[in-house]
């Protein structure tokens, strides 16, 4: 059951994502005319690639540094990650190492719980309980995305 | 204080029901086992299914990425003023 509160937040949620993808993706149609690949930043990508970095990004930005795992998207994947990484040294890697927690692990969870935290971005280092809270909130923006970039595939292609 | 424990739930341990009832709630984010009795789904059914959910939503997102990158090429000026709002209003 979702209530009310929760509609609203996810219509907001949806409405920025919706705004954030579409504009990068409008972008990307201005930037290179010709379809391929374009050399980022010394790594090569295909403008799919491309687009599904933008899908993940601007559902992240749109949740915000609110969850865990948008943050851990944001760390990944954000522009200014990229550039530290690059320009400085030791001192930026060294905050974005990740911080070694203690998880009390319940019997039976462990084999599961594994695979889950693999899938669930920044899972690896959570409790199994912000691991499950996370997962519930991660699969409603997921599904939100999927039918944002559903719904644009069959707009553009009238 | 050490910054590790105050991070995790209130609790030092973290107990079995927390984990049961946080289980029956992820259980209704996951299409496959929302309409199933509770107790006839385990918690390890529901982790599995939940993490073949999130695989197949991946899926999704990447033959999408790729729809959308063929298509990004025939889009003109006027039908994506159009598609956006449409999509915007689309529930």
């Amino acid at each position: 059951m979702i209530s009310k509160g929760a509609t609203r937040n996810s219509n907001s949620r949806r409405i920025k994502f919706a705004r954030r993808f579409v504009s990068a993706l409008l972008h990307m149609r201005n930037q290179n005319p010709r379809p391929g690949s374009l050399s980022i930043e010394g790594s090569v990508r295909t403008r799919s690639q491309r687009i599904k970095i933008a899908a993940y990004l601007s559902m992240a930005q749109a949740v915000g540094s609110r969850r865990a795992w948008s943050r851990a998207v944001l760390s990944k994947l954000g522009s200014r990650a990229r550039r530290h990484m690059r320009r400085m040294g030791r001192s930026s890697l060294g905050s974005l190492k990740k911080k070694r927690v203690i998880r009390s692990y319940s019997p039976g969870e462990l084999g599961q719980a594994k695979k889950l935290r693999q899938l669930v971005p920044g899972g690896e280092t959570m409790d199994i309980c912000s691991l499950l809270e996370e997962t519930a909130h991660y699969i409603t923006c997921l599904a939100t995305q999927v039918k944002v970039m559903q719904t644009l595939a069959d707009n553009f292609s009238k | 204080m050490s910054s590790r424990r105050s991070r995790q739930s209130g609790t030092s341990r973290i107990t079995d029901d927390q984990i049961i009832e946080l289980v029956s709630k992820l259980r209704q984010f996951v299409p496959e086992i929302r309409n199933r009795r509770s107790d006839k789904v385990p918690a390890s059914k529901v982790l599995q299914e939940t993490c073949n959910y999130i695989r197949s939503l991946h899926r999704e997102v990447d033959d999408l990425s790729q729809r959308l990158s063929q298509l990004l090429a025939t889009i003109d000026a006027d039908s994506e003023e159009a598609s956006i709002i449409r999509s915007l209003i689309a529930q």
